[in-house]
């Protein structure tokens, strides 16, 4: 049967040497070298889900009056896209399923993206003949968190909605163009026209997921030609890759991380709630809540636009700079610069311009290691900042003096996670001892025939005693 | 009084009792049954401890309490009731807690409070409320502070409190009062008021039809679900699936 | 010698022998492309015990998934569908797991890194990219005039990009608010004087025109007017200290929707109007003078007036432009 279907494919299309290189291509298979597989199995299942949910998504501005299951919304007048979206979580079956494990989806696929740049850069896999390639995933992170902003931005429900006019007044920041940009983009002042929803719609659904799916693409044959990188250790060498084939070992491990994945987001599409779009109430501009906040991985942005100070640049009645440049546009702009830059700025640090297919282990490199965790450091407590009016909840920490907390630490934290950083990678290098593992050595005793016998240490290392 | 013709000071007389008369009135009567023993019993209570910043005849001290004079029994059930009131200090925000008196103490302090004249305490039935009514107005004046489900919220400088805990006549007499730095809301409706206090209610247990409601307050939690349940879970998922570094 | 130390030399012999030979040669000979790679190490045989936990888990996962769509079908429950639909999920996927390193042979293969950088073949496919030079006479000219036309056309198809929106200069500076207009609430009733009482607040739109453009929505205090500190100017556009604001945040956006009235003013903090998304916060006795906050101006009043019937009508348009600043021509 199998033999049957491999001679008809092969008659026809000369398939046998590709599937037989395919099927015992060998896959390193380090557990940190599946994050990126769980972001794509997440960007499967977004996939999936947001089939389903765009043959129910209304892309219109429309005025309607509810009629429908939640009381609370009982004869409010909103907007076609609210509407279609709260019918499809009431009244359509498996339809809030969809909805929710969609966005549990989105942000776990941004959090895995995060996950697998940080070992990308800790270990090294950037440099020769790998830096496309890096290029290709850094764009990939920029192009899934806008996504996930258009994404829920769609609904025009209050929170995504405040969100929308943050992120009109970013674009109308822009230096000297963004007053016309912001217009262009939405079709006139905010709320702008009724054809801005169409274009939120064609970006979300098929113009950028056509994007990410050909980068995706690019990302894995890239892989593919040069072939994953690996840990030093056992026959793994600069020439020789040692791993598991695809068939049948990796096959069934990826494959099963597909499914548990999937399986794992539909669970909490089912189990844990979020954006429940009908508490929050349909958008007015002139409506706004507290404690209102972005989908985690823009709250980096809240942060540098809170912690911002009233600045303007303004030149005569000229208005260079608004104020939302800074935290909502400079900063980001400055991240992703330095994420783009990161493989030329690490060549121009270390001298190292040879290729390379091993790793190093984060320890093996502490500058580099603190250098980034250092800089992960900066984005992460204005990341918290964005956090701080339910800080301010729990903590009674009276908001003015938060912010100038957060302040300082924005500079102060780097520096200190700096240097515990490059002391601990130091201290792990001085010892060789594994954090988790602890020590790797043997405990031998010398036996009354002269030679030794292993009390301790690990398995399999025979010895040499009599 | 002395230098008026005797006529003249009667008719002053009994005009000024009559005008004390009156402004004795003007809440429901509900509570006051006891008069004046509850009064001498709330003075009482008064005079040990509010009187530090309110003054021995409710009349206020500069600086540190205001007047408590036609503030009514309304304001001071609300005060008292919810724990807000007695304040350690004056500067301190209040907020709702435990109130030291009993019962019948708060009963007696309420009756005293009202007895220089004001609004009694307010009758609201939440039930009669019609919900999206409560929504519509609950978003319009008090979500700016109080966050869409009532879970809390802060300004610069102040707290608005989350509202689980609130009881309808919790939130008529504070849309009466406005207390501490909260706006006043005194041209509502009874109709209206009773829609909002039905949809303060209905925010201690939102629909929550997605499952697990982590808080109702949005993005926070789910992001921190994502990374500390999901990425986790995933985290233990691929090391399980993977390979160790073999040194 | 005894056997122990006559072994020991032996084996260090061949230890030897084997370290000098195997120096020369290159670990195990990585194939060829076109070879399938090494098994290194290979290990067959499942227990037992691990294909019996794949069966339950399959076993499970097929009820789970039957569970699935007998709740679908008979009264979908967003909780039971989920819990169904993950769980067959995560069980057949750890069923994968397990058997890919537990049930079905395990195997370390050898496979090999390429080498890139053929320098030859480099200088071949420049000689080829730079063929069509050979024998044209003005090449420089033409790849300038190929180079301008390619990039006019290329700008040329950008340029309709520009009818996605107007001209922002036109359009932001307009309101709807002129002299006469009347303030309605949220429910279109005009709103009188004496309703906007000290301590409250009232959000405001124009009578007669849409309530979702930026320019449209206010909010109304009452402060009493010995509190105003503002120019003469704008004092009297807060009659009987009833002033209004744009309700629009200058900042990013936001409605300001948090007014901070003090009860008791010795004690408490003092009045402001705050916005809740980044806390820039107004003094509304100082003209919405910025107290606190990244809000790069103040928040823009609007003049009012108190009409015969005793209703509030704008006495004008705002005194500064309102909604967030943008790069670009400003007047302040």
């Amino acid at each position: 049967m199998i033999r049957r279907t491999v001679r008809f494919l092969d008659e026809r299309l000369g398939a046998a040497p590709a599937l037989r290189s395919a099927l015992r291509y060998v896959f390193p298979d380090h557990w940190s070298f599946m994050l990126g597989e769980v972001a794509l199995y997440s960007f499967v299942v977004l996939v999936g889900t947001g089939i389903f949910l765009t043959l129910y998504y209304v892309p219109s501005d429309e005025l309607v009056t509810y009629h429908g299951g939640y009381e609370a919304l009982r004869g409010r007048v909103f907007s076609e896209q609210y509407g279609s979206v709260l019918d499809l979580s009431f009244d359509v079956p498996a339809g809030l399923l969809m909805r929710q494990t969609h966005h549990w989806a989105a942000n776990v696929f941004v959090a895995a993206i995060v996950l697998h740049v940080v070992r990308i850069v800790l270990t090294g896999a950037f440099r020769k003949p790998r830096e496309l390639n890096y290029l290709v995933g850094v764009t990939m992170l920029g192009l899934a968190i806008f996504e996930g902003f258009l994404g829920y931005s769609m609904i025009d429900d209050l929170l995504s909605g405040m969100g929308l006019a943050i992120a009109y007044s970013v674009a109308m920041s822009i230096p000297a163009v963004g007053g016309d940009f912001a217009f262009l983009v939405w079709g006139d002042e905010f709320p702008g026209s009724p054809s801005f929803w169409p274009r939120l719609e064609i970006l979300h659904v098929l113009i950028i997921p056509v994007m990410l799916a050909g980068l995706i693409g690019l990302h894995l044959a890239q892989i593919v030609r040069q072939h994953h990188t690996q840990f030093p250790g056992g026959l793994a060498s600069e020439r020789a890759i040692e791993g598991t084939p695809m068939w049948p070992g990796y096959a069934l491990r990826s494959g099963g991380l597909l499914l548990m994945t999937a399986g794992l987001l539909f669970l909490l599409g089912g189990l844990v709630q979020i954006n429940p779009i009908w508490q929050w109430g349909p958008y007015e501009t002139w409506l706004s809540t507290n404690g209102a906040q972005p989908d985690w991985y823009l709250g980096w942005l809240i942060g540098g636009l809170r912690l911002m100070p009233p600045l303007e640049i303004v030149i005569g009645d000229y208005t260079l700079v608004p104020n939302p440049f800074f935290g909502g546009a400079l900063f980001p702009g400055i991240v992703f610069a330095v994420l783009y830059a990161w493989p030329w700025i690490d060549r121009r640090r270390f001298g190292d311009r040879a290729a390379h297919n091993l790793l190093e282990r984060p320890r093996d490199n502490p500058r580099r290691t603190a250098a980034f965790l250092g800089f992960l450091t900066w984005v992460f407590v204005i990341f918290a900042a964005g956090a701080g009016d339910r800080l301010y909840l729990v903590s009674s920490m009276p908001y003015e003096g938060q912010v100038w907390f957060f302040r300082a630490a924005a500079v102060v934290a780097p520096f200190v996670v700096w240097f515990v950083a490059r002391r601990v990678c130091e201290e792990l290098r001085a010892r060789e001892d594994h954090p988790l593992r602890g020590w790797t050595g043997q405990v031998v005793r010398r036996t009354a025939t002269g030679g030794f016998e292993t009390l301790a240490g690990e398995d399999g290392r025979e010895s040499d005693g009599r | 009084m002395r230098r008026l013709p005797r006529p003249l000071q009667i008719v002053v007389a009994l005009v000024l009792s009559t005008a004390a008369l009156l402004s004795l009135g003007g809440g429901a009567p509900a509570q006051r049954a006891s008069g004046t023993a509850l009064e001498r019993q709330g003075r009482q209570l008064f005079v040990e401890g509010c009187s530090d910043c309110h003054g021995m005849d409710a009349g206020g001290v500069a600086g540190r309490g205001p007047s408590l004079r036609g503030v009514g029994e309304l304001s001071a059930d609300f005060y008292l009731r919810t724990g807000r009131m007695p304040l350690a200090a004056p500067e301190d925000e209040p907020e709702r807690t435990e109130s030291p008196y009993s019962r019948r103490e708060i009963h007696a302090l309420v009756a005293y409070v009202g007895s220089f004249g004001g609004p009694g305490i307010p009758r609201v039935d939440a039930e009669s409320g019609d919900l999206a009514e409560g929504f519509e107005l609950f978003s319009e004046h008090c979500m700016g502070c109080h966050q869409v489900v009532g879970r809390g919220g802060i300004t610069t400088r102040g707290i608005a409190p989350d509202l689980q805990s609130a009881r309808p006549v919790d939130v008529a007499e504070a849309l009466q009062i406005g207390p501490y730095v909260m706006p006043r809301f005194r041209d509502l409706a009874p109709s209206e008021v009773d829609s909002l206090a039905r949809y303060v209610v209905s925010t201690r247990d939102p629909v929550a039809r997605g499952g697990w409601g982590i808080g109702n307050v949005g993005p926070i939690p789910e992001g921190m679900v994502a990374w500390l349940l999901a990425g986790v879970a995933l985290l233990l998922v691929i090391r399980l699936i993977g390979e160790r570094t073999s040194r | 010698m005894t056997q122990g130390p006559r072994n020991r030399i032996l084996r260090a012999l061949l230890a030897l022998v084997a370290l000098v030979l195997g120096r020369r040669r290159s670990p195990p000979e990585p194939p060829s492309r076109d070879e399938p790679p090494l098994t290194a190490e290979r290990e067959v045989g499942a227990r037992r015990r691990s294909e019996n936990v794949a069966l339950v888990l399959l076993a499970a996962a097929t009820l789970a998934a039957i569970g699935f769509s007998v709740d679908y079908v008979a009264d979908p429950d967003t909780q039971v569908l989920g819990l169904c639909l993950g769980a067959a999920l995560v069980l057949i996927g750890a069923a994968a797991a397990l058997a890919g390193k537990r049930v079905v042979p395990r195997e370390k293969a050898v496979g090999e890194y390429h080498e890139f950088g053929d320098e030859r073949r480099q200088e071949e496919v420049q000689a080829i990219v730079s063929e069509p030079g050979e024998g044209v006479s003005r090449r420089r000219l033409l790849v300038v005039a190929g180079g301008t036309a390619g990039a006019t056309l290329g700008a040329a198809l950008v340029v309709p990009a520009a009818s996605l929106g107007p001209r922002v200069r036109d359009r932001v500076l307009t309101t709807p608010w002129r002299r006469g207009v009347r303030l309605v609430d949220s429910h279109e009733r005009p709103i009188d004087a004496d309703a906007v009482a000290e301590g409250t607040m009232v959000s405001a739109f124009p009578d007669g025109a849409p309530r979702d453009s930026l320019g449209a929505s206010l909010l109304v205090v009452r402060i009493p007017p010995g509190e105003l500190d503002m120019s003469a100017e704008r004092r009297a556009g807060a009659p009987e200290g009833i002033v209004a604001y744009s309700k629009i945040c200058p900042h990013a956006g936001c409605a300001v929707s948090i007014y901070r009235h003090p009860l008791n003013p010795p004690t408490a903090p003092e009045p402001a109007l705050v916005c809740p998304c980044h806390y820039s916060t107004f003094d509304p006795r100082r003209a919405g003078a910025l107290v606190f906050g990244p809000a790069g101006r103040d928040l823009p009043q609007l003049p009012l007036q108190v009409n015969a019937g005793r209703q509030l009508e704008a006495a004008g348009d705002f005194f500064d432009p309102i909604g967030p600043s943008y790069g670009g021509i400003r007047t302040r």
